[in-house]
């Protein structure tokens, strides 16, 4: 089974990924489509494939593996369940360092700024996790450090785009906070994959350590693992990821909380074995939330958050329910 | 519009009123252009905002205020002039403190300018006034109107894909340039939003941008999307400031003008 999930799960983001590209409020026929994807032959269809709908999709690969195997990175690392980017206040964090560059204008001032900014904002909020919650405090800590932290990046959000002077800008707050890959361009792919590309090499390279952590701290330092290098890795892999995404997509929730536990009971618990999966599972899942908002309301701006909260809620509450009949 | 000018006359039939406070940007706009010396108090502070304000000179010679029923009963007015948008809560205030508030309606049809100006004039006892602004205004909407055989195709798009369709002034802004509006083609009646992936596959010749404002939004990034920059490659475009297509006064022919301008140079290659 879990040498079959890989290519299952590839295969699934392949299919989900031709369907983002054909499904559209254009509705061009899916030969017409593909033709103009390729060829680039007639202006309009290749305008809206190349720059409308071959960007999103993309956008909703590298968002979703990111936000997938970062979720899994941290449950590993904090060997908890629910440590998840958007819950514990990564995402939102990385939102306000986006907000940030862009209403001080810091984000023109070079190419990488936006994401750079974005990375920031996560960084800060995962050492202040790692700080409140570490890897020897209990959920509730967590939970709580995770609250605390969401609050305070969505409440300062929404101060600075409230202080912005632009007449639209307060109206966005739902976008920074919901996530919405709706018109995002070829721009957007070219800021946020370095980073994201560059974090999962990172964590990925951490998965064996992460494996020995399961053991605990001890055994894993006895077997080798330099706890210290270790933690800084997967805070600057988790914020680089993180941070990108958001940047370019907003703040959405719940992917890292779903798909690592969907995926656990199939891979087992090795996190070498989870991470991976996560992140490809993670670019499903938001390939479909974001066919699904298409669908839903095709002509509105529904936001990925939205879906991902309705599917990632009830099962937060779940896993709240199963830990505490844990004693934890 | 009819009920509502009936209304008026009758606020008309005493003296005309000395102490005027306009809380709306477009009544703003033709209090300014009508009201005797001294007879306007103040206008709204958005006038004073050089983003989306046509007469910003002369509203800066004005006290501002915030259309709020406190500040403006202070004035003592003896007529406010607020728009359709007002705030009912604060127009409901002002009368239940006994203030004369007139309503003017939305305008969405050019014709329907010089019958706005008509019943300002009537309201601030500048009939003579009002008479000459409005007979202007049609001759000067006469002269600029193309009517030409090649209509090319326009597409307004602003921030959020926010668009015009047919029941809306933009609408008629672009059809007395002589262009036609391709949210029309695409069934919208009214103001909406029209995805960018239809506005692309409607090729229109002309693109009209909306303005940027400063600060930063996700809204506006879409005037800059690659995929419109390459539609404005392709043909004339123009970036238009909203000012002058927001209210239905006679600040409309500015931005007919230059659409005027913008289809000459497009039939002139």
């Amino acid at each position: 089974m879990t040498r079959l999930l890989l290519p299952i799960l590839s295969l699934l983001v392949a299919g989900l990924f031709a369907a983002s590209l054909l499904i559209g409020p254009a509705g061009l026929s899916p030969v017409d489509s593909l033709a103009a994807l390729i060829r680039g032959d007639r202006l309009a269809e290749t305008l809206v494939m190349r720059e409308i709908r071959l960007p999103r999709a993309l956008l909703a690969v590298l968002v979703g593996a990111a936000l997938g195997l970062a979720g899994a990175a941290m449950q590993g690392y904090l060997r908890n369940p629910l440590a998840e980017p958007g819950l514990i206040g990564v995402s939102g964090s990385a939102a306000l360092g986006a907000v940030l560059a862009l209403q001080t204008g810091f984000a023109g001032a070079y190419l990488f700024a936006l994401p750079l900014s974005a990375l920031a904002g996560a960084v800060v909020a995962v050492l202040l996790i790692l700080m409140l919650a570490g890897a020897r405090g209990g959920s509730i800590t967590l939970i709580l450090a995770g609250i605390a932290v969401s609050a305070l990046a969505g409440a300062l959000t929404s101060l600075v785009l409230n202080l912005s002077p632009n007449p639209f800008a307060a109206s966005e707050i739902v976008f920074w906070m919901m996530g919405s890959l709706v018109d995002r361009s070829m721009d957007h792919v070219l800021l946020a994959a370095p980073f994201i590309a560059l974090g999962a090499l990172v964590l990925l390279t951490q998965a064996r350590a992460l494996d020995a952590l399961t053991l605990g701290e001890d055994a894993a330092a006895s077997m080798g693992v330099h706890l210290a290098r270790l933690r800084l890795l997967l805070v600057l892999g988790v914020a680089s990821m993180v941070g990108a995404a958001t940047a370019v997509a907003g703040a959405i929730g719940f992917v890292g909380l779903v798909v690592p536990h969907v995926l656990r009971p199939l891979v087992g618990a090795r996190p070498s074995a989870l991470l991976p999966a996560s992140a490809i599972g993670g670019a499903a899942l938001v390939l479909m939330a974001d066919i699904a908002v298409r669908l839903i309301l095709p002509e509105r701006d529904l936001k990925l958050g939205v879906l991902t909260a309705l599917v990632g809620a009830p099962l937060f509450l779940h896993l709240i329910y199963k830990t505490r009949a844990q004693g934890l | 519009m009819a009920a509502a000018l009936a209304l008026w006359a009758g606020a008309v039939a005493a003296a005309p009123p000395e102490r005027v406070v306009s809380i709306n940007l477009c009544t703003d706009q033709l209090a300014m252009m009508l009201a005797a010396p001294g007879q306007l108090l103040s206008v709204s502070h958005i006038s004073h905002d050089p983003n989306v304000s046509v007469m910003l000179d002369t509203a800066l010679g004005y006290p501002v205020n915030h259309g709020q029923a406190e500040e403006v009963f202070r004035l003592q007015p003896d007529l406010v002039l607020a728009g359709e948008f007002t705030s009912a809560y604060t127009v409901g205030l002002l009368r239940r403190l006994g203030v004369e508030v007139a309503v003017l309606p939305v305008v969405t049809k050019l014709e329907g300018i010089p019958g706005n100006l008509r019943a300002v004039g009537a309201l601030l006892g500048r009939e003579a006034e009002a008479e000459a602004q409005a007979a202007k205004f049609t001759a000067t909407l006469e002269r600029l109107r193309r009517h030409g055989s090649t209509a090319p195709r326009a597409a307004l798009h602003y921030a959020n894909n926010y668009t015009s369709g047919e029941h809306s002034l933009a609408h008629e802004i672009l059809t007395a340039a002589g262009f036609r509006n391709i949210a029309a083609e695409a069934g919208l009646a009214g103001g909406g939003t029209l995805a960018m992936e239809r506005l692309v596959m409607l090729m229109p010749d002309l693109v009209i941008s909306g303005q940027a404002y400063p600060g930063a939004s996700r809204s506006e990034e879409v005037l800059r999307h690659p995929a419109m920059e390459a539609l404005r490659d392709r043909h004339a475009a123009g970036a238009l400031s909203d000012a002058e297509w927001i209210c239905g006064t006679p600040a409309v022919l500015g931005a007919v003008a230059r659409l005027v301008d913008l289809h000459d140079a497009a039939d002139t290659p």
